[in-house]
Protein backbone atom coordinates (compact mmCIF):
# COMPACT_ATOMS: atom_id res chain seq x y z
CA UNK A 1 0.00 0.00 0.00
CA UNK A 2 1.68 3.45 -0.97
CA UNK A 3 1.29 5.97 1.78
CA UNK A 4 0.15 9.84 0.90
CA UNK A 5 2.67 12.47 0.50
CA UNK A 6 1.16 14.22 3.55
CA UNK A 7 1.44 11.07 5.76
CA UNK A 8 4.92 10.54 4.67
CA UNK A 9 5.96 14.03 5.36
CA UNK A 10 3.96 13.78 9.03
CA UNK A 11 6.25 10.63 9.35
CA UNK A 12 9.61 11.99 8.11
CA UNK A 13 9.48 15.35 10.31
CA UNK A 14 7.26 14.63 12.94
CA UNK A 15 5.70 17.78 14.35
CA UNK A 16 5.66 18.68 18.06
CA UNK A 17 7.07 15.00 19.25
CA UNK A 18 8.21 14.86 22.77
CA UNK A 19 6.15 15.68 25.96
CA UNK A 20 5.41 17.92 28.92
CA UNK A 21 5.30 17.13 32.66
CA UNK A 22 1.90 15.67 33.00
CA UNK A 23 1.63 17.65 36.82
CA UNK A 24 3.10 21.03 35.23
CA UNK A 25 -0.15 22.92 35.52
CA UNK A 26 -2.35 23.42 32.20
CA UNK A 27 -0.75 20.75 30.94
CA UNK A 28 -3.79 17.84 29.82
CA UNK A 29 -2.50 14.44 29.04
CA UNK A 30 -4.32 11.89 27.06
CA UNK A 31 -3.48 8.34 26.49
CA UNK A 32 -5.48 6.27 24.10
CA UNK A 33 -5.20 2.47 22.49
CA UNK A 34 -3.07 -0.45 23.52
CA UNK A 35 0.29 -2.28 22.69
CA UNK A 36 -1.44 -5.78 22.18
CA UNK A 37 -3.63 -3.56 19.56
CA UNK A 38 -0.24 -2.18 17.59
CA UNK A 39 -1.17 1.48 18.37
CA UNK A 40 -0.68 3.59 21.35
CA UNK A 41 -0.98 7.10 21.33
CA UNK A 42 -0.23 10.02 23.69
CA UNK A 43 -1.01 13.05 23.11
CA UNK A 44 -0.61 16.07 25.46
CA UNK A 45 -2.00 19.85 25.81
CA UNK A 46 -0.27 23.15 27.40
CA UNK A 47 -3.81 25.42 28.17
CA UNK A 48 -3.34 28.84 28.98
CA UNK A 49 -6.54 30.81 29.51
CA UNK A 50 -8.44 28.43 27.41
CA UNK A 51 -6.66 28.36 24.96
CA UNK A 52 -3.94 25.52 23.71
CA UNK A 53 -0.56 26.93 23.43
CA UNK A 54 1.47 24.13 22.75
CA UNK A 55 0.79 20.16 22.03
CA UNK A 56 2.68 17.32 21.68
CA UNK A 57 2.57 13.53 20.82
CA UNK A 58 4.29 10.30 21.17
CA UNK A 59 3.22 7.38 18.91
CA UNK A 60 3.62 3.50 19.00
CA UNK A 61 1.65 3.10 16.18
CA UNK A 62 2.18 2.65 12.54
CA UNK A 63 3.13 5.32 9.80
CA UNK A 64 -0.76 6.48 9.43
CA UNK A 65 -1.08 6.38 13.21
CA UNK A 66 2.31 8.59 13.55
CA UNK A 67 1.25 10.82 10.84
CA UNK A 68 -1.95 11.25 12.79
CA UNK A 69 -1.24 12.51 15.60
CA UNK A 70 1.10 14.47 14.38
CA UNK A 71 -1.04 16.60 12.65
CA UNK A 72 -3.93 17.00 15.83
CA UNK A 73 -0.65 18.56 17.55
CA UNK A 74 -0.54 21.32 14.52
CA UNK A 75 -3.91 21.53 14.55
CA UNK A 76 -4.30 22.21 18.13
CA UNK A 77 -2.09 25.16 18.53
CA UNK A 78 -3.99 27.88 18.84
CA UNK A 79 -6.84 26.31 19.13
CA UNK A 80 -9.45 27.38 22.43
CA UNK A 81 -10.42 24.17 24.52
CA UNK A 82 -13.75 24.45 22.97
CA UNK A 83 -12.78 24.64 19.17
CA UNK A 84 -10.45 21.63 20.09
CA UNK A 85 -13.36 19.44 20.94
CA UNK A 86 -14.81 19.60 17.85
CA UNK A 87 -12.04 18.07 15.41
CA UNK A 88 -12.93 15.34 13.75
CA UNK A 89 -11.52 12.27 12.82
CA UNK A 90 -13.02 12.86 9.39
CA UNK A 91 -11.14 16.43 9.29
CA UNK A 92 -7.53 14.14 10.03
CA UNK A 93 -8.83 11.04 6.76
CA UNK A 94 -9.37 13.85 4.70
CA UNK A 95 -6.54 15.95 5.57
CA UNK A 96 -3.80 12.84 5.13
CA UNK A 97 -5.90 10.90 2.47
CA UNK A 98 -6.09 7.89 4.72
CA UNK A 99 -7.35 5.05 2.83
CA UNK A 100 -9.89 2.64 4.58
CA UNK A 101 -7.98 0.54 6.25
CA UNK A 102 -6.46 3.10 8.32
CA UNK A 103 -9.48 5.31 9.20
CA UNK A 104 -9.24 3.85 12.99
CA UNK A 105 -5.70 5.48 13.47
CA UNK A 106 -7.81 8.76 13.06
CA UNK A 107 -10.14 7.48 14.93
CA UNK A 108 -7.67 7.01 17.60
CA UNK A 109 -6.44 10.60 17.08
CA UNK A 110 -9.57 12.17 17.66
CA UNK A 111 -10.09 10.00 21.24
CA UNK A 112 -6.55 10.88 22.29
CA UNK A 113 -7.51 15.03 21.56
CA UNK A 114 -10.54 14.07 23.81
CA UNK A 115 -8.54 12.37 26.68
CA UNK A 116 -6.27 15.30 27.01
CA UNK A 117 -8.97 18.09 26.89
CA UNK A 118 -10.45 15.83 29.59
CA UNK A 119 -7.78 15.37 31.63
CA UNK A 120 -7.31 19.20 31.18
CA UNK A 121 -11.02 19.70 32.74
CA UNK A 122 -10.73 17.49 35.18
CA UNK A 123 -6.98 18.80 36.75
CA UNK A 124 -8.45 22.31 36.39
CA UNK A 125 -11.79 22.12 38.24
CA UNK A 126 -11.38 19.08 40.58
CA UNK A 127 -14.70 18.29 41.84
CA UNK B 1 24.94 -0.68 -4.43
CA UNK B 2 21.33 -0.57 -5.83
CA UNK B 3 18.56 0.68 -4.29
CA UNK B 4 15.98 -0.81 -2.97
CA UNK B 5 17.34 -3.38 -1.88
CA UNK B 6 15.74 -7.09 -1.49
CA UNK B 7 15.64 -8.75 1.73
CA UNK B 8 12.40 -10.59 1.62
CA UNK B 9 13.61 -13.60 0.01
CA UNK B 10 10.97 -15.89 1.87
CA UNK B 11 8.41 -14.14 -0.05
CA UNK B 12 9.78 -15.15 -3.65
CA UNK B 13 13.50 -15.12 -4.99
CA UNK B 14 14.30 -13.06 -8.12
CA UNK B 15 15.52 -15.74 -11.16
CA UNK B 16 18.54 -16.66 -11.64
CA UNK B 17 19.89 -15.67 -15.22
CA UNK B 18 21.18 -19.47 -15.97
CA UNK B 19 17.39 -20.17 -15.04
CA UNK B 20 16.20 -17.79 -17.34
CA UNK B 21 18.47 -18.82 -20.04
CA UNK B 22 17.59 -22.43 -19.99
CA UNK B 23 13.88 -21.89 -20.41
CA UNK B 24 14.00 -19.12 -23.64
CA UNK B 25 14.18 -21.24 -26.10
CA UNK B 26 11.05 -23.35 -24.97
CA UNK B 27 8.84 -19.96 -25.51
CA UNK B 28 10.09 -19.82 -29.13
CA UNK B 29 11.61 -22.27 -31.47
CA UNK B 30 10.71 -25.26 -28.87
CA UNK B 31 6.97 -24.37 -27.81
CA UNK B 32 5.66 -27.53 -28.53
CA UNK B 33 3.25 -29.53 -26.14
CA UNK B 34 4.66 -31.72 -24.62
CA UNK B 35 1.79 -34.35 -25.11
CA UNK B 36 1.98 -34.05 -28.14
CA UNK B 37 3.16 -37.38 -29.32
CA UNK B 38 3.35 -37.35 -33.44
CA UNK B 39 5.76 -34.88 -34.23
CA UNK B 40 9.04 -33.42 -33.03
CA UNK B 41 7.32 -30.62 -31.48
CA UNK B 42 6.01 -32.58 -28.70
CA UNK B 43 9.37 -34.46 -28.43
CA UNK B 44 11.32 -31.94 -28.08
CA UNK B 45 9.07 -29.96 -25.36
CA UNK B 46 8.72 -33.58 -23.73
CA UNK B 47 12.59 -34.04 -23.36
CA UNK B 48 13.35 -30.51 -21.95
CA UNK B 49 9.90 -31.72 -19.34
CA UNK B 50 11.48 -35.14 -18.12
CA UNK B 51 14.95 -33.89 -18.00
CA UNK B 52 13.84 -31.27 -15.50
CA UNK B 53 11.78 -33.79 -13.84
CA UNK B 54 14.72 -35.85 -13.19
CA UNK B 55 16.85 -32.78 -11.97
CA UNK B 56 14.11 -31.80 -9.54
CA UNK B 57 13.67 -35.36 -8.10
CA UNK B 58 17.64 -35.90 -8.05
CA UNK B 59 17.38 -32.50 -5.32
CA UNK B 60 14.67 -34.27 -3.14
CA UNK B 61 16.11 -37.90 -3.90
CA UNK B 62 13.11 -39.18 -5.39
CA UNK B 63 12.48 -40.44 -8.68
CA UNK B 64 11.31 -38.67 -11.76
CA UNK B 65 7.77 -40.56 -12.23
CA UNK B 66 7.15 -38.98 -8.42
CA UNK B 67 7.09 -35.69 -9.67
CA UNK B 68 3.68 -34.64 -10.44
CA UNK B 69 3.97 -30.73 -11.69
CA UNK B 70 1.32 -28.29 -10.71
CA UNK B 71 1.18 -24.22 -10.57
CA UNK B 72 2.89 -23.74 -7.62
CA UNK B 73 3.00 -25.07 -3.52
CA UNK B 74 -0.82 -23.45 -2.64
CA UNK B 75 -2.07 -26.09 -5.17
CA UNK B 76 0.65 -28.80 -4.46
CA UNK B 77 -0.58 -28.73 -0.82
CA UNK B 78 -4.30 -28.39 -1.88
CA UNK B 79 -3.56 -31.38 -4.11
CA UNK B 80 -1.91 -33.58 -1.46
CA UNK B 81 -4.61 -33.14 1.44
CA UNK B 82 -7.89 -33.19 -0.98
CA UNK B 83 -6.30 -35.50 -2.65
CA UNK B 84 -5.87 -37.82 0.47
CA UNK B 85 -8.88 -37.55 2.06
CA UNK B 86 -11.02 -38.16 -1.14
CA UNK B 87 -8.70 -41.52 -1.92
CA UNK B 88 -9.07 -42.60 1.80
CA UNK B 89 -11.79 -41.38 3.12
CA UNK B 90 -13.27 -44.91 3.58
CA UNK B 91 -9.91 -45.64 6.09
CA UNK B 92 -10.53 -42.79 8.25
CA UNK B 93 -11.39 -38.98 8.60
CA UNK B 94 -8.56 -37.65 10.76
CA UNK B 95 -5.64 -35.21 9.47
CA UNK B 96 -3.07 -34.14 11.99
CA UNK B 97 -1.14 -31.06 11.16
CA UNK B 98 0.55 -28.29 13.12
CA UNK B 99 -1.28 -24.32 14.36
CA UNK B 100 2.25 -22.83 12.24
CA UNK B 101 1.47 -24.33 8.76
CA UNK B 102 1.40 -21.78 5.93
CA UNK B 103 -2.33 -20.44 5.19
CA UNK B 104 -2.41 -22.51 1.91
CA UNK B 105 -2.40 -26.09 4.17
CA UNK B 106 -4.89 -24.41 7.52
CA UNK B 107 -7.09 -23.20 4.92
CA UNK B 108 -7.18 -26.35 3.08
CA UNK B 109 -7.76 -28.40 6.04
CA UNK B 110 -10.74 -25.83 7.70
CA UNK B 111 -12.44 -26.31 3.94
CA UNK B 112 -12.03 -30.20 4.47
CA UNK B 113 -13.36 -29.74 8.20
CA UNK B 114 -16.41 -27.76 6.74
CA UNK B 115 -17.02 -29.28 3.68
CA UNK B 116 -15.84 -33.35 4.05
CA UNK B 117 -16.61 -33.32 7.84
CA UNK B 118 -13.15 -34.42 8.53
CA UNK B 119 -11.21 -33.76 11.82
CA UNK B 120 -8.09 -31.92 11.96
CA UNK B 121 -5.58 -31.73 15.08
CA UNK B 122 -3.94 -28.78 15.14
CA UNK B 123 -0.54 -29.36 17.32
CA UNK B 124 0.66 -26.62 19.01
CA UNK B 125 4.71 -25.74 18.78
CA UNK B 126 7.14 -25.32 21.60
CA UNK B 127 8.49 -21.67 21.94
CA UNK B 128 10.97 -21.89 19.55
CA UNK B 129 7.84 -23.18 16.81
CA UNK B 130 8.99 -26.75 16.46
CA UNK B 131 6.73 -29.33 16.55
CA UNK B 132 7.47 -32.00 18.96
CA UNK B 133 7.37 -35.21 17.46
CA UNK B 134 5.14 -37.05 20.27
CA UNK B 135 2.98 -35.00 20.34
CA UNK B 136 2.28 -35.95 16.71
CA UNK B 137 2.34 -39.61 17.86
CA UNK B 138 0.06 -38.99 20.75
CA UNK B 139 -2.63 -37.27 18.15
CA UNK B 140 -2.65 -40.33 16.12
CA UNK B 141 -6.00 -42.31 16.40
CA UNK B 142 -7.20 -45.39 14.38
CA UNK B 143 -8.91 -43.08 11.70
CA UNK B 144 -5.95 -40.80 10.95
CA UNK B 145 -5.19 -40.83 7.47
CA UNK B 146 -2.45 -38.31 6.74
CA UNK B 147 0.12 -36.54 8.57
CA UNK B 148 0.89 -32.59 7.58
CA UNK B 149 3.95 -30.71 8.52
CA UNK B 150 6.14 -28.53 7.04
CA UNK B 151 9.45 -28.39 6.63
CA UNK B 152 10.57 -25.08 7.81
CA UNK B 153 8.41 -22.44 8.28
CA UNK B 154 7.96 -19.59 6.46
CA UNK B 155 8.32 -16.52 8.59
CA UNK B 156 10.56 -17.36 11.82
CA UNK B 157 12.72 -20.08 9.60
CA UNK B 158 12.65 -22.62 12.07
CA UNK B 159 13.60 -26.41 11.27
CA UNK B 160 11.02 -29.33 11.97
CA UNK B 161 12.54 -32.77 13.19
CA UNK B 162 10.67 -34.22 9.82
CA UNK B 163 12.86 -37.66 9.87
CA UNK B 164 11.66 -38.58 13.82
CA UNK B 165 8.18 -37.44 12.39
CA UNK B 166 8.31 -39.47 9.23
CA UNK B 167 9.47 -41.88 11.13
CA UNK B 168 6.53 -42.07 13.99
CA UNK B 169 4.17 -41.94 10.46
CA UNK B 170 5.94 -44.99 8.93
CA UNK B 171 5.55 -47.32 12.28
CA UNK B 172 1.53 -46.59 12.03
CA UNK B 173 1.45 -46.58 8.48
CA UNK B 174 0.08 -43.01 8.13
CA UNK B 175 0.80 -40.97 4.97
CA UNK B 176 3.21 -38.33 5.19
CA UNK B 177 2.85 -34.92 3.73
CA UNK B 178 5.56 -32.53 4.38
CA UNK B 179 5.31 -28.46 2.54
CA UNK B 180 8.68 -28.01 2.27
CA UNK B 181 8.34 -25.04 0.38
CA UNK B 182 10.98 -23.01 2.58
CA UNK B 183 13.57 -26.24 2.55
CA UNK B 184 13.84 -27.52 -0.48
CA UNK B 185 17.10 -26.24 -2.60
CA UNK B 186 17.88 -24.47 0.75
CA UNK B 187 18.39 -27.19 3.10
CA UNK B 188 19.49 -30.62 1.94
CA UNK B 189 16.12 -33.16 2.03
CA UNK B 190 15.82 -36.37 1.39
CA UNK B 191 12.44 -37.49 0.70
CA UNK B 192 13.84 -41.75 1.48
CA UNK B 193 15.85 -40.78 4.80
CA UNK B 194 13.19 -38.31 6.01
CA UNK B 195 10.33 -40.73 5.06
CA UNK B 196 8.49 -38.40 3.54
CA UNK B 197 5.36 -39.80 1.22
CA UNK B 198 4.02 -36.48 -0.61
CA UNK B 199 6.05 -32.85 -0.27
CA UNK B 200 5.01 -29.61 -1.79
CA UNK B 201 7.49 -27.40 -3.22
CA UNK B 202 7.92 -24.46 -6.32
CA UNK B 203 9.76 -22.74 -8.12
CA UNK B 204 9.61 -19.38 -7.53
CA UNK B 205 11.58 -19.86 -3.92
CA UNK B 206 14.65 -21.39 -5.32
CA UNK B 207 15.39 -18.68 -8.12
CA UNK B 208 13.07 -20.37 -10.56
CA UNK B 209 10.02 -18.66 -12.69
CA UNK B 210 6.58 -18.11 -10.36
CA UNK B 211 3.73 -19.75 -11.69
CA UNK B 212 5.48 -23.69 -11.56
CA UNK B 213 5.68 -26.21 -8.59
CA UNK B 214 5.60 -29.82 -7.66
CA UNK B 215 4.02 -32.56 -5.60
CA UNK B 216 6.09 -35.32 -4.60
CA UNK B 217 4.05 -38.92 -4.91
CA UNK B 218 5.50 -41.58 -3.43
CA UNK B 219 5.60 -44.63 -6.07
CA UNK B 220 6.44 -47.33 -3.63
CA UNK B 221 6.62 -48.63 0.09
CA UNK B 222 3.85 -47.39 -0.18
CA UNK B 223 2.13 -46.43 -2.82
CA UNK B 224 0.30 -43.45 -2.27
CA UNK B 225 -2.90 -42.75 -4.32
CA UNK B 226 -4.42 -39.38 -4.25
CA UNK B 227 -7.61 -38.02 -6.53
CA UNK B 228 -7.08 -35.45 -8.99
CA UNK B 229 -8.51 -32.21 -7.99
CA UNK B 230 -8.55 -31.09 -11.72
CA UNK B 231 -9.78 -33.36 -14.20
CA UNK B 232 -8.91 -33.59 -17.94
CA UNK B 233 -6.49 -34.65 -20.14
CA UNK B 234 -4.98 -37.21 -17.82
CA UNK B 235 -1.80 -35.72 -17.77
CA UNK B 236 0.55 -36.20 -15.03
CA UNK B 237 -0.40 -39.65 -14.48
CA UNK B 238 -3.90 -38.78 -14.07
CA UNK B 239 -3.13 -36.98 -10.73
CA UNK B 240 -3.16 -33.38 -12.35
CA UNK B 241 -4.82 -32.91 -15.80
CA UNK B 242 -3.67 -29.40 -17.79
CA UNK B 243 -1.32 -28.60 -20.70
CA UNK B 244 2.09 -28.43 -18.90
CA UNK B 245 3.95 -24.87 -19.12
CA UNK B 246 6.93 -26.31 -20.43
CA UNK B 247 9.23 -23.68 -20.07
CA UNK B 248 8.76 -22.72 -16.41
CA UNK B 249 9.11 -26.22 -15.66
CA UNK B 250 12.35 -26.60 -17.43
CA UNK B 251 13.15 -23.39 -15.44
CA UNK B 252 12.22 -24.85 -12.55
CA UNK B 253 14.48 -28.23 -13.45
CA UNK B 254 17.30 -26.02 -14.13
CA UNK B 255 17.08 -24.10 -10.49
CA UNK B 256 16.52 -27.31 -8.69
CA UNK B 257 19.89 -28.52 -10.53
CA UNK B 258 21.70 -25.13 -9.45
CA UNK B 259 20.12 -25.79 -6.08
CA UNK B 260 21.87 -28.71 -5.53
CA UNK B 261 24.70 -27.24 -7.01
CA UNK B 262 25.07 -24.19 -5.14
CA UNK B 263 23.13 -25.13 -1.37
CA UNK B 264 25.90 -25.80 0.72
CA UNK B 265 28.19 -22.41 -0.59
CA UNK B 266 24.99 -20.56 -0.46
CA UNK B 267 23.83 -21.85 3.35
CA UNK B 268 27.65 -21.06 4.72
CA UNK B 269 27.53 -17.57 3.10
CA UNK B 270 24.21 -16.65 4.05
CA UNK B 271 24.15 -18.18 7.48
CA UNK B 272 27.70 -16.20 7.95
CA UNK B 273 25.71 -12.94 7.06
CA UNK B 274 22.57 -13.17 8.64
CA UNK B 275 24.48 -13.73 12.30
CA UNK B 276 26.58 -10.69 11.41
CA UNK B 277 23.26 -8.63 10.83
CA UNK B 278 22.02 -10.43 14.07
CA UNK B 279 25.25 -9.41 16.43
CA UNK B 280 25.27 -6.26 14.87
CA UNK B 281 21.63 -5.23 15.75
CA UNK B 282 21.84 -6.67 19.22
CA UNK B 283 24.85 -5.01 20.14
CA UNK B 284 23.38 -1.94 19.45
CA UNK B 285 20.03 -1.90 20.34
CA UNK B 286 18.57 -3.51 24.01
CA UNK B 287 15.20 -5.35 23.83
CA UNK B 288 15.36 -6.92 20.96
CA UNK B 289 13.98 -10.91 20.70
CA UNK B 290 14.89 -13.14 18.13
CA UNK B 291 11.61 -15.12 16.93
CA UNK B 292 12.23 -18.57 16.21
CA UNK B 293 15.02 -21.58 17.29
CA UNK B 294 18.27 -20.40 17.76
CA UNK B 295 20.21 -22.98 15.61
CA UNK B 296 17.57 -25.72 13.79
CA UNK B 297 16.77 -22.63 11.60
CA UNK B 298 17.11 -22.01 7.74
CA UNK B 299 20.20 -20.17 7.09
CA UNK B 300 19.05 -17.49 5.54
CA UNK B 301 16.35 -16.37 8.21
CA UNK B 302 16.34 -13.83 10.17
CA UNK B 303 12.68 -12.76 12.58
CA UNK B 304 13.44 -10.61 15.10
CA UNK B 305 10.83 -8.05 17.27
CA UNK B 306 11.99 -4.79 18.61
CA UNK B 307 10.37 -3.95 21.59
CA UNK B 308 7.73 -0.81 21.61
CA UNK B 309 8.22 0.11 17.66
CA UNK B 310 5.34 -1.24 15.63
CA UNK B 311 6.68 -3.20 12.42
CA UNK B 312 5.10 -0.93 9.81
CA UNK B 313 6.39 1.83 11.01
CA UNK B 314 9.94 0.68 11.13
CA UNK B 315 9.35 -0.97 7.38
CA UNK B 316 8.34 2.83 6.60
CA UNK B 317 11.29 4.26 7.94
CA UNK B 318 13.58 2.20 5.90
CA UNK B 319 11.52 1.68 2.96
CA UNK B 320 14.87 1.45 0.16
CA UNK B 321 15.06 -2.10 1.50
CA UNK B 322 12.39 -4.80 1.26
CA UNK B 323 11.16 -6.65 4.00
CA UNK B 324 8.08 -7.95 6.14
CA UNK B 325 6.98 -7.83 9.10
CA UNK B 326 4.40 -9.90 11.56
CA UNK B 327 2.38 -6.32 12.62
CA UNK B 328 -1.02 -6.43 11.66
CA UNK B 329 -0.87 -3.44 10.12
CA UNK B 330 1.09 -5.27 7.33
CA UNK B 331 -1.73 -8.16 6.69
CA UNK B 332 -5.29 -8.13 5.32
CA UNK B 333 -6.65 -9.42 8.73
CA UNK B 334 -5.38 -6.77 10.98
CA UNK B 335 -4.15 -9.50 13.43
CA UNK B 336 -0.55 -9.96 13.87
CA UNK B 337 1.27 -13.04 12.71
CA UNK B 338 -0.71 -16.17 13.90
CA UNK B 339 2.97 -17.98 13.58
CA UNK B 340 4.24 -15.66 16.16
CA UNK B 341 1.59 -15.93 18.55
CA UNK B 342 1.24 -19.64 18.21
CA UNK B 343 4.85 -19.48 20.02
CA UNK B 344 3.78 -17.24 22.97
CA UNK B 345 4.79 -14.23 21.75
CA UNK B 346 2.82 -11.15 22.96
CA UNK B 347 0.81 -9.46 20.49
CA UNK B 348 2.59 -6.43 21.52
CA UNK B 349 5.99 -7.98 20.30
CA UNK B 350 4.48 -9.63 17.42
CA UNK B 351 3.88 -5.95 15.85
CA UNK B 352 7.26 -5.35 16.35
CA UNK B 353 8.94 -7.86 14.66
CA UNK B 354 10.87 -8.28 11.45
CA UNK B 355 11.62 -10.54 9.13
CA UNK B 356 15.01 -10.36 6.80
CA UNK B 357 15.23 -13.44 4.47
CA UNK B 358 18.71 -13.50 2.87
CA UNK B 359 19.11 -14.83 -0.77
CA UNK B 360 21.76 -16.02 -3.02
CA UNK B 361 21.84 -12.68 -4.80
CA UNK B 362 22.56 -10.85 -1.72
CA UNK B 363 25.57 -8.97 -0.92
CA UNK B 364 27.70 -8.35 2.21
CA UNK B 365 27.01 -4.22 1.89
CA UNK B 366 23.57 -4.86 1.55
CA UNK B 367 23.04 -6.67 4.75
CA UNK B 368 25.78 -4.16 6.38
CA UNK B 369 23.42 -1.19 5.12
CA UNK B 370 20.01 -2.76 6.07
CA UNK B 371 21.49 -3.52 10.03
CA UNK B 372 22.78 0.18 10.23
CA UNK B 373 19.46 1.53 8.72
CA UNK B 374 17.56 -0.44 11.12
CA UNK B 375 19.82 0.16 14.02
CA UNK B 376 18.70 4.37 13.15
CA UNK B 377 15.26 3.91 12.48
CA UNK B 378 14.50 1.91 15.67
CA UNK B 379 16.24 4.45 17.84
CA UNK B 380 13.91 7.42 16.22
CA UNK B 381 11.14 5.47 16.87
CA UNK B 382 11.46 4.43 20.11
CA UNK B 383 12.22 8.39 20.95
CA UNK B 384 8.95 8.57 19.38
CA UNK B 385 7.64 5.65 21.43
CA UNK B 386 5.14 6.42 24.49
CA UNK B 387 5.47 2.96 25.79
CA UNK B 388 9.75 3.27 25.53
CA UNK B 389 9.21 6.64 27.30
CA UNK B 390 7.42 4.59 29.77
CA UNK B 391 9.19 1.29 29.84
CA UNK B 392 12.87 3.98 30.51
CA UNK B 393 10.19 5.76 33.66
CA UNK B 394 10.18 2.24 35.16
CA UNK B 395 6.40 1.68 34.40
CA UNK B 396 5.43 -1.99 34.03
CA UNK B 397 3.64 -1.77 30.73
CA UNK B 398 1.96 -4.84 31.44
CA UNK B 399 0.14 -3.42 34.61
CA UNK B 400 -0.89 0.02 32.94
CA UNK B 401 -5.09 -0.42 32.32
CA UNK B 402 -4.97 0.03 28.56
CA UNK B 403 -8.05 1.08 26.71
CA UNK B 404 -8.56 -1.08 24.31
CA UNK B 405 -10.20 -0.61 21.21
Amino acid sequence: MAYSEKVVDHFNNPRNMGSFKKEEDGVGTGIVGAPECGDVMKLQIKVENETIVDAKFKTFGCGSAIASSSLATEWLKGKTVEEAGRIKNTDIVQELNLPPVKIHCSVLAEDAIKAALADYQKKADPK
Amino acid sequence: MKFPIYLDNHSTTPMDPRVLESMLPYFTEKFGNSASRNHAFGWEAEEGVENARKQIAKLIHADAKEIVFTSGATESNNLALKGVVEMYHEKGDHIITSSTEHRAVLDTAKALEAKRGVKVTYLPVDKFGMVNPEDVRNAITDKTILISIMFANNEIGTVNPIKEIGKIAKEKSILFHCDATQGVGKVPIDVQDMGIDLMSFSAHKIYGPKGVGALYVRKKNPRVRIAAQMDGGGHERGMRSGTLPVPLIVGFGKACELGEQEMAADGARLSVMRDRLHTTITNALEEVYLNGHPTQRLPHNLNISFAYVEGESLLMGCKEIALSSGSACTSATLEPSYVLRALGVGAELAHSSIRFGLGRFTLDEEVDYAGKRIIEVVTKLREMSPLYEMAKEGIDLKSVQWAAH
